[in-house]
């Protein structure tokens, strides 16, 4: 089994804030990961080093054994690594079926290539994918008069329209009405199993966090606390403690 | 079909034009002009996001590109701007030498205006909202500043364009014409460019430039070109309108940052940004409501334009076209389909 993203001994300071204090983790190819933790552990903050949103301290990252933590946030998604946002970003002026077309993969493109019609090839999968999040009835609507799970719905299936190998996804359910949650799980297998999308996943809800991850990293006050399968980490003295408070 | 006779209408509507009204030639000329500043205005400030108070730079740029072309083809630049004002030697253009000096003035236009977009566009599209619309009003200014100060091209008291010989016919009307078709092209190349995954891209830079970027677009050089693309046509559309005023200054004509530049702004937001049809509508009614205050208002005309741009603001913040969307989504197609599937359960349903 390859290892799809690597990354070890990180660290990133926002001035005397430490963040992220070497850390080290993988995502193997093919597997759903999870990483947890409380409010203020560094969560967000190490996904938006790893997709090059801020220069990173000292440590590496590599993405299928390539080093990309000096690469710039476009360089990296083109190489086919994603993430969504924990506030969900759409494009809210655009309807839900320009939101998928714009969100194809640029991987084999350059600038020339943005010279051709909308209608060009990827409707129908736009049109697919709009239906496997049951966003299709309302694809002609502007994103941005959407009720903020559909956005977050429609970040999805954008992120799958870009064919992504690693998608790295910042609480997915956040927002989310509980009865969707579970629609929203299989959705995320679906897409792990049938389009074969690697998943990294930062979530603060148990229940969904333990049914989906194969194997969960839990990181606190910006250090990695621990690691293991789902039973391991909810039977885990620290994390327990973590999530707590206890000192 | 009904879209096509639409199109037909204002096609004859715009050459028949000078013919039913050729008292006001130059004006309807200039509306034209206008309209092309505005559709250009919008490809970048509505449909892209990038509030730009400097596109005047463009228009500056292709005005005096496009007359020192017209003259330095057949005198030298510099002793025809120090005659100015009754000089020794007399400069006159024949009908051959005049056309020749429009055809390779208007395209070099373009060509300068977009290498100065080009360069201007890579400095400053890394600024964001009011930090790049603040740079590009200094752009503006800047560049005023420094044709003003350039004796080559004649400096403060500018530059007087070759006037039209005798035997081209009526100067106005040639000029509408052309003011004609650079608009019609400039609709053309607009809508198509709208029509393409690029305008999606420059709505995406729009809507979240992060997102945009997250998702592997590469958004520098998408704004770039869309401002080069715009710079194009303005570079064309000033050289049109340097010939049509006949006198460049540097300041109240080239690089009028109080006048065209605020009023390609105000055009758009009138008819309704990031829209196709807003910035002609606009132009239409900007120009209508200009020539009304400016006839009958006289002395008081900029008091009541400046009356007219507060009313715009705060009755009409969407425009008129972006009024009329948010009120009927569905004339726009912005609507719920109730079908709830793709393929035959969804055709099925409807």
């Amino acid at each position: 089994m390859n290892t799809l993203l690597e990354v070890s001994g990180v660290s990133k300071a926002f001035g005397g804030v430490q963040a992220n204090s070497d850390i080290s983790l993988k995502v193997p190819e093919g597997k759903i990961i999870g990483l947890i933790g409380p409010n203020g552990s560094g969560k967000t903050t190490l996904f938006s080093s790893i997709v090059g949103y801020h220069p990173i301290d000292s440590g590496s990252i590599k993405f299928e054994d390539k080093e990309i933590s000096k690469l710039r946030v476009r360089q990296i998604a083109r190489r086919g690594m994603l993430r969504t946002f924990q506030q969900t970003r759409i494009y809210g002026g655009m309807t839900c079926v320009q939101n998928m077309l714009i969100s194809t993969s640029m991987r084999s493109h350059n600038l020339t290539s943005l010279f051709v019609s909308q209608k060009s090839g990827e409707h129908g999968r736009a049109e697919e994918l709009l239906e496997f999040v049951g966003l299709y009835q309302k694809r002609y609507l502007l994103a941005g008069d959407l009720s903020f799970g559909q956005q977050k719905l429609l970040e999805f299936a954008m992120a799958l329209m870009n064919e992504p190998k690693l998608l790295m996804l910042d609480e997915p359910t956040a927002g989310i009405n509980p009865t969707l949650i579970n629609g929203l799980i299989d959705r995320l297998k679906h897409a792990n199993q049938a389009f074969g999308i690697t998943l990294f996943v930062i979530e603060h809800n148990m229940r969904v966090i333990m049914n989906l991850a194969e194997h969960i990293y839990c990181l606190a006050h910006g250090q990695m606390l621990a690691e293991g399968a789902p039973e391991e980490i909810q039977n885990d003295q620290r994390v327990i403690d973590a999530y707590l408070g206890a000192h | 079909m009904s879209r096509l006779i639409g199109y037909a209408a204002i096609l004859a509507i715009g050459i028949a034009a000078p013919y039913l009204f050729p008292n006001y030639q130059s004006q309807m000329a200039e509306l034209w002009l206008f309209i092309v500043f505005a559709l250009t205005w919008d490809l970048v400030g509505g449909q892209m996001g990038y509030n730009s108070f400097g596109n005047v730079v463009f228009i500056g740029v292709g005005m005096y590109t496009c007359a020192i072309v017209q003259v330095g083809l057949f005198y030298s630049v510099t002793d025809y701007n120090a005659a100015k004002g009754g000089g020794q030697t007399v400069f006159t253009f024949d009908v051959v030498q005049y056309l020749e000096g429009l055809a390779v003035g208007l395209p070099l236009a373009a060509v300068a205006a977009g290498i100065v977009a080009a360069i201007l566009g890579s400095a400053v599209l890394g600024m964001r909202g009011h930090y790049f619309a603040i740079c590009t009003l200094g752009l503006g200014v800047a560049a005023g500043q420094i044709a003003n100060g350039w004796d080559w091209i004649g400096a403060g008291s500018g530059m007087v364009v070759p006037h039209a010989p005798s035997g081209l016919g009526e100067t106005s009307r040639f000029y509408y014409y052309l003011a004609f078709v650079l608009a019609v092209l400039t609709f053309i190349v607009v809508s198509w460019l709208y029509s393409t995954r690029f305008g999606l891209a420059i709505n995406a830079i729009r809507d979240d430039e992060d997102k945009a970027e997250a998702m592997g677009l590469p958004t520098t050089r998408i704004k770039v070109t869309a401002w080069v693309i715009s710079a194009l046509f303005l570079g064309v559309a000033g050289g049109l309108l340097g010939n049509l005023k006949r006198f460049i200054d540097p300041i109240e004509v080239a690089f009028a940052g109080a006048s065209f530049g605020v009023w390609m702004v105000l055009m758009v937001i009138l008819g309704g940004k990031g829209t196709l049809w807003g910035p002609v509508i606009g132009a239409i009614v900007f120009q209508l409501l200009k020539e009304f205050f400016w006839t009958y208002l006289l002395g008081w005309q900029r008091v009541a334009l400046g009356l007219m741009i507060v009313l715009i603001v705060v009755f009409f913040p969407q425009g008129i076209l972006g009024f009329l969307r948010e009120r009927f989504p569905e004339r726009f197609g912005h609507k719920v389909d109730p079908a709830l599937a793709r393929g035959a359960a969804g055709e099925a349903a409807k």
